[in-house]
């Protein structure tokens, strides 16, 4: 109630701009005299774009601010308006084509969008009005309403759990819609509203909910509820773990009701709608400074010829011979508007040096070509039956480019599937062998090798013989089985409709494990196999069963994992009532606080786990006393319930808690390595890629996964910067591996930094950590938080060189850094979707980047550099005689069309890189060409010669008074370039990559691209390395000119 | 089932998804290159001699009658104000001229290719529509009407000035000038002849022509350009249909006559000849230049010195070119051996 007797007290602050909303369930407002509504969104979700009112001028609107569009309408305009010597068909045709194609495939996607749109708003949904259940339209549904979902239904808002038909008011869901996390998880109801189970009971149900305003974030959520019971008002926090968000959809459960707090655009998922930055491939940028030069030429050559057809006016004879007399209004008009319009009529008569078709070619072209990325077998997924997925088009050409690669380890590099191998406990190394734990020293010749695996209990014998470890061996496995928040799902045939739980006791081999994180699923499974098996959570109980007998726990808290504690935490009460608090999490967060047990020898022993590329977590236990555990329960209510900074203050509480550790032991976990990683990252090294590792391990299992994957080798001089501690420290020892790196520059090196000295290095030094950065071969970074992962891709993306990075990963953490990059890659593993939401192309494998970027994304960037500076070539070809004949005819804006109307041959030398220098040899080349046809045919046919046998003279002015007939010229000629370039670009196979070494200029290119063919196809024979010859230039030359003459001539037979 | 369910994604192993089609892309190793410039080069040599020899052996006689030396006969008609003057242009062949001959008339520093002379024609009246008989378009203007406010056809500035000298070509044999005849016939487009250009179907055609004036340049009416042969009249008229099409260069020719006929079907045979001409075409206003071409044509068409040695040279190049390849490729390819 603050919340709002606040804002009431400031009185004129208008709803939205509170902090916090407050809803009344029901909207049984209340009747005192201070209550002001708020207006909140209705449930409708909008994700069209256009109504059918707006669709023609918002559509126009939109497909005009496009440069190239929008000069094209200036042009139709202006032959609108002047008389100039093509007709406004020609231009006013192809955009008129262009813009319709564009808005039929926008009208039909918005279409589409609005059914879907209506399908969601129109779905039926329950609510509780009045006293009883009323089925209405998701759309109606208003902030207060009571809602109720039924099993397997998706939520039509985003509700806060009052009750569900459990007496504990807990409820299953899947955000697989939303996040793409498949585990089953566990939401809440306060217990003052759990009871509310049927409509009757709700209607007696007073309850206010403030809440903080909407948010994207999916796993935020600060809010609290007041629950008037008997004239008494009960504040209870609420947080994620009690807000159910529209798209996820409610398992296990019968059915659920709840108050919705945020509806329609204004859900969470809607929030999470918009659209993501649009990338923009650096070719489409080099493309638009290209149209910027030809705009240039143009103005140019528009201007000459209209200065210089005003020179040749000056004398009269040229002006105005006896045969062409001017009107009496030529005579008068004023020669500023004369000179205008001349100008003008030039510009129309050259702007076809502007390619109309070219965005829209461009565009076809990566869109239909990024189907062969998915269509490609090479990167088909067998046993997931995934293929790749390409999110933006876009891109396509940028995937030849890339420079840098930044890769994730974990479920990136490797498989993501956690096996347990070994653990620490109280100083003593075990190793699970056939499902059981075996002291280190005793896997030789420990007698308990030829006890059968069958044998359940196993475990025990070690417990038995080890007295002393047994009762330490027990505590650790309980810690690992019950410090989690793993799910379990039954399998049952026929999904009946039975509560899942009421198998909880009968322990049947079809229960299996969702968490989501591997690890802990992989901890669970471990000690189920050792004989500690978690059998399942009943609201606050969970049970677990040792060696056959069964044991329950009262849950009382659950500290959760976050990033930067990098540590859970359960608060338990054991069976014997004793409060317990187990931990879990990374040794660098845990050892710290630890105050007994073996810490130097686990330290040591988690040391060497990671030296075999393991991944560590350190279990800890706290024992409470009674005092001591009610003053942390009072704390972390009072955090919990909190509405102002409570992250702070839960951070603050959860360090007061997690203290003073008894340590238990260590966990390893082996991630096993993906298929082929080590061959992909040599290929990508061989090609010039340079491949940065960015994970949140730590440094020892970093590196040692690092070397096993081959990114770094055995006789590369590793570097480190790793724990610095203060600024001048850190710019030191980067000083110093600099100098390291520039006396000894013979052999590769490779660095590794953690995350905390980066954030150093990158404060004050970034420049000098640059440089010893450019210097490595490979780079690994440790520790890495997920901002730090997009900062660093950053850094190198604004670097001096502007280099083309690539991002790959497959985890929610990833996503900051997939977005960052110029192309982000998604994995799609067993952390979600997330990442692959998010990416513009998406791989089941780390190894199939290697033909992703080597082969697709090398053809793609010959393809487009091929296609783009080919129609600029075109189009000066197309244009120059023009300008040429200008000074044949008195710059008086004749079209010659004759000269054109057939002049696509085929004359490609390929040519990869579209620089600048590249850019000018095309249009050069343009120039060259044009020249030639010109005065080819000049000197050919100037003197009238005839080249008929019948004598008639054949150069002549075609007929321009039937428009009809020159467009089609013109829109023909265009329209078979685009297809042929169409056919041609997609048509070169792969059979054809050994050859593609002698496309590419000179000696490095080709070794480069030498290379990293042989890597990915295996072969390639360098004797074809010198075929790029210039003579094929002008044999080229020679040959058009011929044809040119059999071309030209327009077949007129005479009798 | 389930089978089929786990490769649901599995992509089509076709020869287009997998970017497998059948592609060539010449390995041009020096074996292939070297030989192969050679060859070319040798065909194109071959193709420029027989171009160049076969232009070799085209005549052409030019004569310009423009008349701006006194020393030239027609100096006398220079003056745009005299009417209907004539003069002799006498010229004399050696050789046979061989047949068929053709015979042009020139004009040079003309613009045809002028952009607002050329659109200065209305195509529906020259397509014989009676409707633009008495209103042409606009775009004939200034010779749209005339000062009475009569229609012009055929309207426009192109029509209007229509070149209107007229030759004749006399053998001077013993003294005696006997007439070489002219064929006119087919020296026009078929497709203008036979599509584009149409007399309105009104016969006599005279009558059709009622209510209009001719252009002011021209002589004649529309309908008695030819007063030989009444079908050679009206928007048909070859010379017309000729003139009608327009050059895109500054100097050109035009065809005027073929002479195919009686004694001259294989040629001009040597001897004396005077050319007579009607000169009433002014030029000299802007400096422009008439004079007539006879010529002959061979199976390249006209003489063109050009393509015989673009062939040549081009042809040359290779040759040159496959050389310096070869004794570079001789060069490196055993760099052992020296």
């Amino acid at each position: 109630m603050g919340g709002i007797l606040l804002w009431a007290r400031q009185g004129f602050d208008p709803p939205h701009q509170s902090d916090t909303r407050t809803v009344y369930i029901a909207n049984r407002f209340p009747q005192h005299g201070h209550y002001v509504p708020q207006r909140f969104a209705d449930n409708r979700i909008i994700s069209s774009k256009y109504t059918v009112w707006n669709f023609v001028p918002k559509n126009l609107f939109e497909q005009f601010r496009r440069i190239a569009n929008f000069y094209f309408l200036i042009i139709f305009l202006v032959q609108l308006m002047i008389d100039t010597p093509t007709s406004p068909v020609t231009s006013g045709l192809p955009l008129f084509f262009v813009i319709t194609v564009t808005a039929i495939k926008q009208g039909y996607e918005d279409w589409l969008r609005h059914k879907a749109d209506n399908e969601v708003n129109g779905a039926p949904v329950f609510v509780v009005r009045s006293g009883s259940l009323v089925q209405t339209r998701s759309k109606n549904i208003r902030v207060g309403d009571i809602v109720r979902v039924a099993k397997d239904e998706t939520f039509p808002v985003d509700l806060v759990l009052l009750s569900s038909d459990r007496a504990e008011g807990t409820c299953h869901i899947t955000t697989t819609s939303l996040d793409g996390e498949t585990n089953l998880k566990t939401h809440y109801s306060v217990p003052e509203t759990l009871v509310s189970q049927s409509v009757s009971r709700l209607e007696a149900l007073h309850a206010v909910l403030e809440c903080q305003q909407p948010d994207a974030d999916l796993y935020r959520f600060v809010g609290r509820i007041t629950v008037t019971q008997q004239g008494e008002e009960i504040v209870r926090p609420l947080g994620p773990e009690n807000l159910l968000l529209r798209g996820a959809r409610l398992k296990n459960t019968k059915e659920i009701f709840g108050v919705a707090v945020y509806t329609g655009m204004e859900s969470k998922m809607a929030l999470n709608y918009k659209c993501k930055s649009q990338k923009r491939s650096a070719v489409e940028k080099s493309m638009n400074t290209f149209l910027l030069i030809y705009l240039g030429i143009l103005l140019f050559e528009a201007i000459l010829s209209t200065i210089l057809k005003y020179a040749w006016q000056a004398e009269n004879k040229w002006d105005e011979p006896f045969y062409n007399h001017k009107t009496e209004q030529e005579r008068n008009s004023s020669q500023i508007l004369k000179f205008i319009s001349d100008f003008l009529a030039f510009l129309v008569l050259y702007n076809f040096i502007i390619p109309i078709s070219l965005y829209v070619t461009v565009e076809m072209q990566k869109f239909l070509g990024s189907f062969f990325i998915g269509w490609d077998l090479d990167l088909y997924h067998e046993e997931s039956d995934q293929m790749a997925q390409v999110n933006t088009s876009d891109l396509n050409e940028e995937l030849g480019q890339v420079e840098y690669v930044f890769t994730d380890k974990t479920g990136t590099l490797t498989e993501n599937e956690m096996l347990f191998r070994e653990c620490s406990i109280n100083g003593i190394k075990y190793q699970e062998i056939n499902g059981k734990l075996v002291p280190e020293g005793m896997t030789e010749d420990s007698p308990d090798r030829s006890v059968p695996p069958l044998v359940l209990y196993s475990c025990l014998s070690v417990s038995l013989s080890v007295t002393s470890q047994s009762r330490e061996e027990l505590l650790f496995l309980k810690a690992v089985s019950l410090c989690h928040t793993v799910q379990i799902s039954y399998e049952q045939p026929g999904d009946g409709p039975g509560d899942p739980f009421s198998h909880a006791n009968g322990f049947s081999s079809q229960m299996e494990y969702y968490a989501s994180s591997p690890d802990e699923k992989a901890l669970v499974e471990a000690t189920k196999r050792m004989g500690v098996t978690f059998i399942g959570s009943h609201g606050e109980t969970m049970e677990i069963k040792t060696f056959g007998k069964s044991e329950k726990f009262k849950l009382l808290h659950v500290l959760e994992f976050d990033a930067n504690r990098r540590r859970m935490s359960v608060i338990l009460q054991t069976p014997t009532g004793e409060k317990v608090l187990f931990t879990k999490g990374a040794e660098s967060a845990i050892l710290p606080f630890t105050t007994s047990g073996e810490i130097n020898k686990t330290r040591v022993h988690v040391d060497e786990f990671a030296l075999k590329g393991l991944r560590t977590l350190v279990v800890a236990c706290r024992h409470f006393s009674v005092e001591e555990y009610e003053e942390v329960d009072q704390r972390l209510h009072k955090a919990r319930t909190a509405l102002q900074q409570r992250e702070e203050r839960l951070a603050e509480v959860f360090s007061f808690i997690e203290k003073n550790l008894e340590l238990l032991g260590a966990t390893g976990v082996e991630d096993k390595l993906q298929e082929k990683v080590q061959e992909t990252i040599e290929a990508l090294r061989l090609a010039g890629i340079k491949v940065w590792v960015l994970t949140g391990d730590k440094h020892e299992t970093a590196v040692s996964v690092s070397l096993s994957c081959g990114h770094f080798h055995r006789t590369m001089n590793i570097l480190e910067l790793v724990q610095q501690k203060s600024d001048n420290e850190c710019a030191e020892q980067l000083r110093q591996l600099a100098r390291r790196i520039k006396d000894d520059h013979v052999i590769q090196h490779g660095l590794v930094v953690d995350g905390a000295s980066l954030s150093l290095a990158l404060r004050g030094h970034e420049k000098l950590f640059m440089e010893v950065c450019k210097n490595c071969s490979a780079v690994l970074c440790c520790r890495m938080a997920p901002l730090q992962k997009a900062k660093v891709v950053r850094l190198l993306k604004t670097s001096l060189e502007k280099p083309i990075t690539l991002a790959i990963g497959d985890g929610a953490n990833d996503v900051s850094m997939i977005q960052e990059a110029h192309v982000g890659i998604g994995i799609m593993g067993k952390e979600g979707r997330q990442a692959v939401q998010n990416s513009d192309y998406a791989i089941a494998r780390f190894k199939f980047l290697s033909k992703l970027l080597l082969v697709h994304g090398h053809f793609y960037y010959i393809r487009i550099a091929t296609l783009v500076q080919y129609f600029f070539y075109k189009n000066v070809c197309f244009i120059t005689p023009q300008f040429l004949y200008q000074f044949f005819c008195l710059f008086s804006q004749q079209v010659i069309l004759s000269l054109f109307s057939l002049h696509t041959n085929r004359d490609i030398s390929k040519n990869s890189l579209l620089s600048f220098k590249t850019f000018l040899y095309w249009t050069l080349l343009g120039f060259c060409h044009a020249f030639v046809f010109f005065f080819g045919s000049y000197i050919l046919m100037g003197e009238d010669t005839s080249l008929m046998g019948n004598g008639q003279v054949r150069v002549a002015v075609l007929p321009t008074a039937a428009p009809g007939e020159k467009w089609v010229g013109h829109t023909c000629t265009r329209l078979w370039g685009v297809a042929e370039k169409l056919i041609e670009t997609n048509y070169q196979g792969i059979g054809c990559v050994d050859s593609m070494c002698c496309y590419s200029e000179g000696e490095n290119g080709c070794a480069r691209l030498g290379r990293m063919v042989e890597q990915v196809m295996g072969r390639c024979d360098p004797a074809c390395a010198n075929r790029c010859d210039p003579t094929l230039c002008s044999l080229y030359c020679c040959r058009r000119i011929s044809y040119k003459l059999e071309q030209d001539e327009p077949t007129a037979p005479q009798k | 089932m389930k089978e089929e369910l786990e490769t649901a994604n599995r992509p089509d192993n076709t020869a287009f998804t997998q970017q497998r089609l059948p592609a060539w892309q010449p390995m041009l190793s020096a074996g292939i290159v070297i030989p192969g410039f050679v060859l070319i080069g040798l065909a194109f040599i071959g193709i420029g001699v027989a171009l160049f020899i076969a232009s070799q052996n085209i005549t052409v006689l030019e004569k310009d009658y423009t008349g701006v030396e006194i020393t030239s006969d027609c100096y006398k008609c220079s003056n745009p104000s005299d009417k209907n003057c004539t003069c002799k242009l006498d010229f004399s062949l050696s050789n046979l001229f061989e047949g068929p001959v053709f015979f042009y008339y020139g004009l040079s520093n003309y613009f045809q290719s002028q952009r607002s002379y050329g659109v200065s024609k209305d195509d529906y009246q020259l397509s014989g529509d009676l409707d633009y008989f008495k209103t042409p378009i606009s775009a004939c203007s200034p010779y749209q009407y005339d000062a009475n406010q009569n229609p012009i056809v055929p309207c426009g500035s192109l029509a209007n000035s229509m070149f209107n000298d007229t030759f004749k070509l006399y053998q001077i044999v013993n003294g005696t000038k006997k007439l070489v005849p002219f064929d006119g016939k087919g020296i026009a487009w078929w497709t203008d002849y036979n599509i584009k250009y149409r007399n309105p179907s009104v016969t006599p055609l005279k009558n059709a022509f009622n209510g209009t004036v001719k252009p002011p340049f021209w002589s004649k009416p529309a309908y008695e350009l030819d007063t030989s042969d009444p079908s050679n009249n009206g928007f048909v008229n070859q010379d017309f249909l000729v003139w009608m099409r327009r050059a895109a260069l500054p100097d050109f020719r035009k065809l005027y006559r073929r002479i195919t006929e009686g004694d001259y079907a294989s040629g001009l045979p040597a001897g004396n000849y005077s050319l007579e001409i009607g000169y009433n075409y002014p030029v000299l206003s802007f400096g422009g230049r008439k004079k007539v071409v006879f010529s002959n044509v061979s199976w390249m068409g006209g003489k063109n010195q050009f393509l015989g040695i673009a062939y040549l040279v081009v042809g040359s190049l290779c040759v040159v070119m496959s050389t310096v390849m070869l004794i570079v490729y001789a060069k490196f390819k055993f760099p052992e051996d020296d």
